[in-house]
């Protein structure tokens, strides 16, 4: 039998003080808390108990109680009882609490957040009257419940209120030395252990739910009901037209803030040179930012969006002498790659420079000189290998040697490949430059730090007010609450490196600014490539807010590093407001990896012949906002086919395909009924949420309110059959060209909801529904992706990875559609023929169906219909295409 | 919703006389009243007194470890699949799926309480599966079409198809 265990987790102190206190016979494993012990589950979940059978326990209480049951104690119902409300109502309360007391620091919050559960317990012990919960003994309750509070009283500073039956019992419990051993050896006494666990914790449930109003009408069964007054509401802006609408502001170089307007500047990480970025980096940054921008240009913002690649430093030093190139020609290369893959990409920069520009040595000297002045630059000696054949200090990467742990001859200088520890390059014995193969010699130079400690309580000033009157993802204020918290230390902004900014003090001739340092100030000077008047964003805070766009990874040096270095220079800077940090996409449950070939690269998706903006649209489905995401090809598909494919194109097809079909290609005259009114009532809701949510940057949950849209207008459609009530009388051709006119309107509105989104298809769609009538709605906006397609595309890109997905496996490929037969098929009275057909049977088998007849007949009627369909398709000259399986889709 | 569940179990457990319920709180957590003796709060105690009551011990596992494995499903089913968030519901499918992948029931070959449980708990998920998800969740909906067929479980809710076969190709578009 074997038990695994986890620093910090206090469902950990259940199961080791049970096992302690039963005596049972046990190995104990310490693994780290990521460690998947169970092999399916799908996330890290501890404490595990491995029986001899194999078997896993994986939930702490039924492990505990496991322990008792072999020890002879069986759980009465008294017991279960205990252990049922533990699971149900205090863990749920303390998973809250902790969160709010260890991670955000809101003690009172916290204690606020337990009250409930902790007077229960005071009442039901003072009821009860014996020494422990359910009896005069200790049991596998008290254990457990006393675990489970272990965190909190044990904490002289928690102020629950006045509980003396509680701390008396539990005392008494963490008298037993099976509790106080089991404690010591997972919480340690001290909170470390525990923040670090509660870190990879999901957010508690109650406070993700909040804040998501949208949630609410993406279910078929949370669908909002409208009121009268919306109802109303939106039936006056409907008539109102478009009257009171602005016309979108043309946009004239260079951008500058305006008096009056609200002036956005929006940055995204600024990506390194040498590498070709991958699907990740894309929706971490430039994409993310990119969505923003253009929704904040649909609103009328006066935005800049600037970007750049970021150039200096050792890695391009190294990729030059790779490629047996200059820095500089590394550097040209590389960013017309990059230039190229966002250019594809659609990311519509204002500006998208470089780092390696005269302004850069301009600004980040100035900025330096302004430290120096004011005295927040420190000296200090620091100690290098340096090769002297190759007349340079060396990089950590530059070295090799044995290490000084365990002796293995391979370790590079900065950490062990062996025994995995970190060294410091000076530690290896028999150091080697890895360029020359010399024996490097130790050198000290001097350096200069940035102090962090002198601006701390200036940087606490001000992040105090910028989180709390920006939007701050939870992620970065995470990051930077625990980087202030661990204390900042000087920081070296100098190196030993010729490519790079020169350090324009004369005692460090032949230095360069560190790339931390230096490559933020990218951000100001690629703005000033732009405008000679870059002051006008960069040094007015009042006039602009800045937003900064990033993966987590990135959040320390925007939130604490960039913004001290401003703030030491005095000038008037223009802080960040509002810090978007995404966090991961992996690759198909793994990571992206370039030396492994594994993943998609930005290069790459051109190549793939899936169109830009299903890149963007699955990319956006999926962004890493509140948790680390997947990429997945079988998904990708998926989302593609029923969302993008089967919900919204077809949607938007529809309306279109009735306008010039039925309506000669003209917007039909409509008259509203309360049907009609309540669907704009439901879209202007859904429109209201879209706002909301991208005023906060909630990129992703926007995006679901789009699909909502479409799927309220699929399903109007589809109860008002337009196509049908075409062929009736009067009131029912009126009736099908409202329906008609509805539905094109809405879908005119999600072309330009979409366009932050997808900015092709949504031109398109605008062409559409402005173009002559005959070519309305002809041409699918989508592409399918076929099962075919996606399998061979995730097997190029997989890399070594060898799992076979059933689902993509499985399906039979499409018979290929005839294309180039299609246009001499095409004949409209045939079509017209079978359409009749097609309905026909189409009731048929709704009725069959709605009689309940054997399966066997509704199948065969089934294929019947598939098959009129195909027909249909090919005598309207379309590729066949699959037919919304609505019903099918809850 | 619990309730129901607990007068279900009651009938699949061949209780003649029925117990009176009453519900507790803001979630309606069961409350059993009982006649002789204290009452007991909470579906999974509840539910394990009743099947006591009904004599039928095998049904909480025939062994130490078989009674571990049974509470372990009972307890996922009350703290990770009641309220669980709508991110969430995907890897609790996905884990269950995997975790079925080599038995017929949760507690390996035996029908037990935990089959019971799991299935009234996950019923309005499977109801909303798109077939293709049930696909992909094969042997889950294995599981759960053997559940609600077996004799006696399925009272109170309606049956979901699980189609057993593909057919669904995409040649048939």
């Amino acid at each position: 039998m074997k038990l695994f265990i986890s620093e910090g987790n206090p469902h950990c102190v259940k199961v080791l003080a049970a096992v302690k206190l039963t005596g049972v016979k046990c190995d104990i494993s310490h693994v780290d808390h990521e460690e998947r012990v169970v092999p399916y589950l799908s996330r890290p979940t501890l404490p595990v108990l491995l029986l001899p059978s194999g078997t896993h326990l994986f939930t702490p209480n039924a492990i505990c109680q496991y322990f008792f049951e072999v020890s002879g104690q069986e759980a009465n119902s008294l017991c279960n009882q205990w252990l049922e409300w533990e699971g149900t109502e205090l863990q749920p309360a303390l998973a809250q609490a902790l969160h709010l007391s260890v991670l955000q620091g809101k003690a009172p919050e916290a204690a606020r957040a337990l009250q409930g559960p902790l007077s229960f317990l005071e009442q039901s012990l003072s009821k009860k009257g014996t020494q422990f919960l359910t009896a005069e003994e200790v049991k596998v309750a008290d254990i457990i419940l006393w675990a489970a509070l272990y965190p909190f009283m044990s904490d002289s500073n928690f102020m629950p209120g006045d509980l003396p039956q509680v701390r008396r019992w539990f005392e008494r419990v963490g008298l037993l030395e099976a509790c106080q051993a089991a404690s010591q050896t997972v919480i340690n006494g001290k909170g470390a252990a525990l923040k670090t666990f509660l870190q990879k914790q999901p957010v508690p449930h109650s406070q993700r739910r909040d804040p998501q109003p949208c949630n609410q009408a993406e279910g078929e069964d949370g669908e909002r009901v409208m009121t009268e007054e919306e109802v109303q509401a939106a039936t006056q802006t409907w008539n109102r037209g478009l009257t009171d609408c602005p016309s979108p502001a043309k946009r004239e170089h260079p951008i500058l803030p305006q008096e009056g307007k609200r002036n956005v500047l929006i940055t995204s990480a600024l990506p390194y040179v040498n590498n070709v970025p991958h699907l990740g980096n894309i929706i971490g940054c430039v994409l993310s930012a990119d969505v923003f921008a253009r929704y904040g240009r649909l609103r009328g913002w006066n935005m800049l969006f600037v970007c750049g690649t970021d150039e200096y430093g050792t890695a391009t030093e190294n990729k030059a002498r790779e490629e047996g190139l200059s820095p500089r020609e590394i550097c040209d290369k590389y960013h017309a790659v990059h230039s190229a893959i966002y250019k594809w990409f659609q990311i519509d920069f204002d500006f998208f420079g470089r780092t390696t520009t005269s302004q850069q040595t301009e600004i980040a000297q100035d900025i330096f000189w302004r430290l120096h002045e004011r005295g927040f630059l420190i000296e200090d000696m620091v100690e290098q290998l340096c090769c002297q054949s190759c007349q340079r200090f060396l990089a950590d990467r530059f070295v090799e040697g044995v290490c000084p742990h365990c002796q293995y001859p391979e370790a590079r200088g900065d950490q062990c490949d062996k025994c995995g520890r970190l060294i410091n390059a000076v530690e290896l014995k028999n150091p080697q430059c890895k360029v020359c193969g010399q024996t490097p010699i130790v050198r000290s130079s001097k350096h200069l730090f940035l102090d962090l400690p002198k601006l701390e309580s200036q940087l606490e000033e001000w992040l105090e007010q910028s989180v709390t009157s920006g939007d701050w993802t939870a992620n970065a204020r995470q990051i930077t609450r625990s980087w202030l918290r661990d204390g900042l230390k000087p920081r070296c902004i100098t190196r030993d490196l010729k490519w790079g900014t020169p350090v324009p003090h004369p005692d460090f001739a032949g230095k360069v600014f560190y790339v931390w340092f230096d490559a933020p100030i990218g951000y100001l000077s690629i703005t000033a490539n732009y405008t000679d008047q870059w002051e006008k964003w960069w040094k007015n805070p009042k006039q602009v807010e800045l937003y900064n766009f990033m993966a987590k990874d990135n959040v320390p040096f925007h939130s604490v590093v960039f913004p001290c270095s401003l703030l030491g220079a005095q000038d008037n800077y223009t802080l960040v407001n509002n810090l978007i940090a995404t966090e991961y996409l992996n690759y198909e449950d793994t990571k992206f990896s370039k030396s492994r070939g594994v993943g998609v690269f930005g290069d790459m998706a051109k190549d793939t012949g899936i169109p830009a903006d299903v890149w963007r649209f699955y990319l956006l489905y999926v962004r890493p906002e509140n948790q680390d995401a997947a990429f997945s090809w079988a998904d990708m598909a998926l989302k593609n086919n029923s969302e993008l494919l089967n919900n919204l194109g077809n949607f938007i097809n529809r309306g279109g395909m009735f306008v010039s079909k039925f309506f000669d290609g003209r917007v039909p005259q409509m008259e509203l009924q309360e049907e009609d009114r309540r669907l704009i009532a439901q879209v202007g809701w859904e429109l209201r949420q879209y706002i909301q949510l991208l005023d906060k940057v909630r990129i992703r949950d926007a995006l679901k309110c789009i699909l909502n849209i479409s799927r309220h207008g699929n399903q109007y459609i589809q109860v008002n059959e337009p196509w049908k009530k075409i062929k009736g009388g009067d009131k029912d051709r009126t009736r099908a060209g409202t329906v008609t006119g509805v539905s094109v309107n809405v879908a005119c509105l999600l072309s330009a909801m979409m366009q932050p989104y997808m900015p092709t298809v949504s031109a398109t769609i605008r062409e559409q529904l402005l173009a002559p009538a005959h070519q309305c709605g002809r041409q699918s906006v989508v592409p399918k992706l076929e099962a075919d397609q996606i399998e061979s595309l995730r097997k190029k890109f997989g890399g070594q990875q060898t799992k076979a997905q059933p689902e993509a496996n499985a399906t039979p490929v499409s018979p290929p559609a005839p294309a180039a037969a299609v246009e001499t098929h095409a004949d409209p009275e045939r079509a017209k023929q079978l359409a009749q057909e097609v309905a026909e049977q189409g009731d048929k088998v709704r009725n069959l169906k709605a009689q309940k007849v054997e399966k066997s007949v509704i199948t065969a009627e089934v294929s019947k219909l598939l098959e009129l369909k195909k027909q249909l398709a090919l005598a309207e000259g379309k590729t066949p295409e699959p037919t919304p399986q609505k019903g099918k889709k809850k | 919703m619990a309730l129901r569940e607990l007068s279900s179990l009651e009938k699949s457990l061949g209780l003649k006389k029925p117990n009176k319920y009453s519900t507790q709180g803001e979630r309606k957590v069961p409350v059993l009243q009982n006649s002789n003796g204290p009452s007991l709060t909470g579906l999974v105690t509840i539910a394990v007194h009743l099947v006591q009551d009904a004599k039928r011990p095998e049904l909480l596992g025939v062994s130490a470890e078989q009674r571990a494995v049974v509470q372990q499903w009972l307890e996922f089913r009350v703290t990770k699949l009641d309220d669980c968030p709508r991110e969430e519901v995907k890897n609790v499918l996905k884990d269950l799926n995997q975790y079925l992948e080599d038995k017929v029931y949760l507690a390996g070959n035996d029908f037990t309480l935990a089959d019971t449980l799991m299935y009234y708990g996950i019923h309005h998920i499977m109801v909303d599966l798109a077939v293709q998800e049930k696909e992909k969740y094969v042997n889950l909906s294995r599981w759960f079409d053997h559940v609600q067929h077996y004799p006696g479980v399925r009272h109170h809710l309606p049956p979901v198809v699980v189609l057993r076969n593909r057919f669904y190709t995409s040649s048939h578009h």
